[in-house]
C-alpha cells in the first residue's frame, strides 16, 4: 500500500541498526501520513523499540534516513526533534507534582505562566484527570500516571507522537479503555502517532495501518482488515488471530486440500501450507466437496462455540454460532468446507 | 495449644532480656556520661551524684583551646564535605551511568582504604606529605579526611543515581531539556536523599577523625578529638564527660535531621556491587 508523496509526514528509508550482539533492525522502509495512527506490531525482541527510539533520537542508526516533512531529523538530539515519546513506564518525575511534570517542557520553551496554567488545565481535562495538578505521581494509579505521560507528550504539540507499549503494564480492562481514549484523542486532533505493541488485538483495534515486524524486518504493512484477511506471509498468518494450518498440494490447476480445490494465484508448486481462519471453516452436507472429520471437543465461548475437528489434514478449529454447535457431540462425524483460504509455500 | 502459649511466653521473656541487655550496654554508658557531666561530687557506691554542678561545663566552655578546636573541627568538616561532594558526585554519576572496563574494580578499590589498618596507611601518607610539604597544613588534613570518605561518598550516591531510571532522564530530553538541564532538574533532585545521607556521614566522620589528623596536623591543628585526648589525660573524668557530650551533640542532631532520608533502601542499595 503506497502513500502519495505529498501526504507523507514521516518517512523512513532503508533504516538499519545493528547492536554489538548482532541483533537489530534492517531494511526498514515506511511512509506515514499526517493524522495517521500506525502500529508497529511484532513479538518481543523483533525490533519495534529500536525503530521507535531511532525516530525519537535516542538511538543513532547505522544507515538509512528518517525525515519529517521532508527534512532529515537524524542530526538532531531528542530535545530538538519535533517528536514526543511515551515510554512503557517510569515516564514521570516523582519529585515533581503533576503540574510541574506537565509544565516542565513548556517552561523550557519560555511559555508564559498564565498560558502554561491554561494549557495544563486543558490537557488534564482531555485525558480525564482534571484537578490533579497538585498531586505527586506516587499518589496516582498506574493508569492515571500513563494518562499524565500522554498529556505531557500532547502538550508539546509534536508533529509525531511515539508510544512504546504505553499500556502494557496496565490490566486488561483499563488497557482497553485507555486505547479507546487514545484513539479518540488522536482522531479529534488529527494527530500522527506511531504506536508500538506486541498485542495483536490492540493493534487490530486502534490502527489505521499495522506494520508487522519479525526478527528486525518488516513483514507486512497494511490496514487491520487486510492484515487479517490477507496475511502476506506465513509468519503474519501465524501471528495475527487464530488460524488453522492444513497440508495441501499445489499444482497448475490449483491447490488441493483433501477433496477441496482453490485457485493458485501465487503460482505455488508442491507441498504447501493452507491457512484458514476458524470462522472460514463451514459445516457442509456430506455430498459436497470437503473433508470429513471427527468432533473431538466443543467449547462454548459466549456467543460462539469453538469446535475441534480431527481431519486427515490435521486438527482443525471451527468457530460456529452457539446454536449450531449445540447439536454437535464429541465423536460425531462431520463434513467441513472452506469459504476462504490462503496458501503459503512450505519453504518460505 | 498450651505448648504454643508457653513457647510464645518463653520467646517474649527472651526478647525482653535481650532488650534489657541492649539498654544496659548501650544506654547505660550514655546515661552514666550525662550524669557524670552534671555532677559536682559523685562517690561510689551512690546511685546518683551527691552534688549536682555545672562547674565543669563552664570550665570546658571557657577554655580557649576547646572553643577554637570546635570551630576548627566544624570548619574542616565543612570543607571536607564540600570537597568530597565536588570530587565524588561526578565519579558516582559516572559509575552509575557509564559502563567502562574495570568500573567495578575502581569502585571496589575504595574499599581498600578502609581495609588496611588505618595507622599504616596514615604513616605512608604522612611520608608522602612530608616530601611535598603538606605536613601541618589544612590541605593535608582535608586530604587525609577525604581518603576516609571516598568510599561511601561514591557508593551511596552512585546507588542513588542508578535508581533514577533511564526513561526518566530520556523523557526529560524528550520534552526539550539538554543533558545538563536533565541532570540538574531531574537526576540530581531524584538522587538527593542518597547524596544528603552520604554528605552527613562525611561531615560526621570528619568531625570524628583523630588518627590521621594527629599524624598530619600536629602541632598546629588541634581538632576536637585531639583536644579530647588531652582533656581526658589532664583533667578529671567529669571534664571528659562534658566534652564527649559536646562532641556527640552534632552527631545526634544531624542524624535526627537525616532520619527522613535515611531508610534501609538508601543504605543497603549503597552497598551493592552492580
Ligand atoms: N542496547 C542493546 N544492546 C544490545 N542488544 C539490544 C539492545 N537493545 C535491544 N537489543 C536487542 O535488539 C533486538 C530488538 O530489541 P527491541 O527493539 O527492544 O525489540 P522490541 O521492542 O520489539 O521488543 C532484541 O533482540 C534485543 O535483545
Ligand atoms: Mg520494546
Amino acid at each position: 500500500m503506497d502513500v502519495k508523496e505529498e501526504e507523507v509526514l514521516l518517512s523512513i528509508r532503508s533504516l538499519q541498526k545493528t547492536y554489538k550482539t548482532g541483533d537489530g533492525v534492517r531494511d526498514i522502509n515506511l511512509d506515514i501520513r499526517k493524522g495517521e495512527l500506525i502500529t508497529l506490531l511484532g513479538p518481543s525482541g523483533c525490533g519495534k523499540t529500536t525503530v521507535l527510539r531511532t525516530i525519537g533520537g535516542f538511538l543513532n542508526p547505522d544507515a538509512g534516513e528518517v525525515k519529517i516533512e521532508n527534512q532529515s531529523i537524524l542530526h538532531l538530539p531528542p530535545e530538538k526533534r519535533p517528536t514526543a515519546m511515551v515510554f512503557q513506564s517510569y515516564n514521570l518525575w516523582p519529585h515533581m507534582t503533576v503540574y510541574d511534570n506537565l509544565a516542565f517542557g513548556l517552561k523550557l520553551r519560555k511559555t508564559g505562566k498564565q498560558q502554561i496554567r491554561e494549557k495544563v488545565e486543558q490537557v488534564l481535562k482531555l485525558v480525564r484527570l482534571p484537578g490533579t495538578e497538585k498531586k505527586y505521581p506516587s499518589q496516582l494509579s498506574g493508569g492515571q500516571q500513563q494518562r499524565v505521560a500522554v498529556a505531557r507528550a500532547l502538550l508539546l504539540e509534536p508533529k509525531v507522537l511515539l508510544l512504546d507499549e504505553p499500556f502494557s503494564a496496565l490490566d486488561a480492562k483499563l488497557r482497553m479503555e485507555m486505547r479507546e481514549e487514545l484513539r479518540e484523542i488522536q482522531a479529534a486532533g488529527n494527530l500522527t502517532m506511531v504506536f508500538v505493541t506486541h498485542d495483536q488485538e490492540e493493534a487490530l483495534s486502534i490502527s489505521d495501518r499495522i506494520v508487522v515486524m519479525n526478527s528486525g524486518r518488516i513483514e507486512q504493512v497494511a490496514s487491520p482488515q487486510d492484515i487479517y484477511d490477507q496475511p502476506s506471509s506465513l509468519f503474519v498468518a501465524q501471528f495475527i488471530g487464530r488460524m488453522n494450518f492444513l497440508n495441501g498440494q499445489a499444482s497448475k490447476d490449483g491447490i488441493q486440500v483433501q477433496s477441496l480445490r482453490f485457485g493458485n494465484d501465487k503460482g505455488l508448486a508442491g507441498e504447501v501450507t493452507v491457512a484458514v481462519r476458524p470462522e472460514d471453516m463451514v459445516m457442509q452436507d456430506p455430498s459436497a466437496a470437503g473433508m470429513s472429520g471427527t468432533v473431538r471437543q466443543v467449547m462454548v465461548l459466549g456467543h460462539y462455540a469453538e469446535v475441534s475437528v480431527e481431519t486427515p489434514a490435521g486438527m482443525t478449529k471451527v468457530f460456529l454460532p452457539r446454536e449450531e454447535a449445540r447439536a454437535l457431540l464429541t465423536g460425531a462425524e462431520v463434513h467441513l468446507g472452506i469459504s476462504r483460504a490462503t496458501a503459503y509455500s512450505k519453504t518460505s | 495449644m498450651g505448648w504454643y502459649a508457653r513457647s510464645l511466653g518463653k520467646r517474649k521473656i527472651f526478647e525482653f532480656i535481650v532488650l534489657l541487655v541492649f539498654v544496659f550496654f548501650f544506654l547505660g554508658p550514655l546515661l552514666n556520661l550525662v550524669l557524670l557531666a552534671f555532677s559536682g561530687k559523685w562517690q561510689y557506691p551512690a546511685m546518683l551524684p551527691q552534688i549536682w554542678s555545672l562547674e565543669w561545663w563552664s570550665f570546658v566552655l571557657t577554655k580557649e583551646e576547646v572553643l577554637s578546636s570546635i570551630s576548627l573541627s566544624f570548619g574542616i568538616a565543612a570543607i571536607v564535605t564540600v570537597a568530597s561532594i565536588l570530587i565524588c558526585i561526578p565519579a558516582a554519576y559516572a559509575f552509575a551511568r557509564i559502563r567502562f572496563p574495570l568500573s567495578r574494580w575502581f569502585l571496589f578499590s575504595f574499599l581498600l582504604t578502609n581495609a588496611f589498618p588505618k595507622m599504616g596507611l596514615y604513616v605512608s601518607i604522612a611520608v608522602l606529605f612530608y616530601q611535598v610539604g603538606l605536613m601541618n597544613t589544612l590541605l593535608g588534613i582535608v586530604l587525609i579526611h577525604i581518603v576516609n570518605t571516598l568510599m561511601f561518598m561514591t557508593w551511596i550516591p552512585a546507588a542513588a543515581f542508578k535508581s533514577v531510571h533511564q526513561a526518566q532522564e530520556e523523557s526529560a530530553r524528550d520534552v526539550g531539556a539538554g543533558p545538563f538541564r536533565v541532570f540538574w532538574h531531574i537526576t540530581l533532585p531524584m538522587a538527593l536523599p542518597g547524596i544528603l545521607v552520604a554528605s552527613i556521614f562525611t561531615f560526621l566522620s570528619s568531625l570524628d577523625e583523630a588518627q590521621g589528623t594527629f599524624m598530619v596536623g600536629i602541632p598546629d591543628f588541634k581538632t576536637m578529638p585531639l583536644v579530647m585526648y588531652s582533656i581526658v589525660e589532664d583533667y578529671p573524668s567529669t571534664a571528659g564527660a562534658v566534652f564527649s557530650i559536646i562532641m556527640t551533640l552534632p552527631t545526634i542532631i544531624l542524624l535526627m535531621g537525616a532520619r527522613r532520608f535515611v531508610n534501609a533502601d538508601v543504605m543497603s542499595s549503597g552497598f551493592q556491587m552492580k
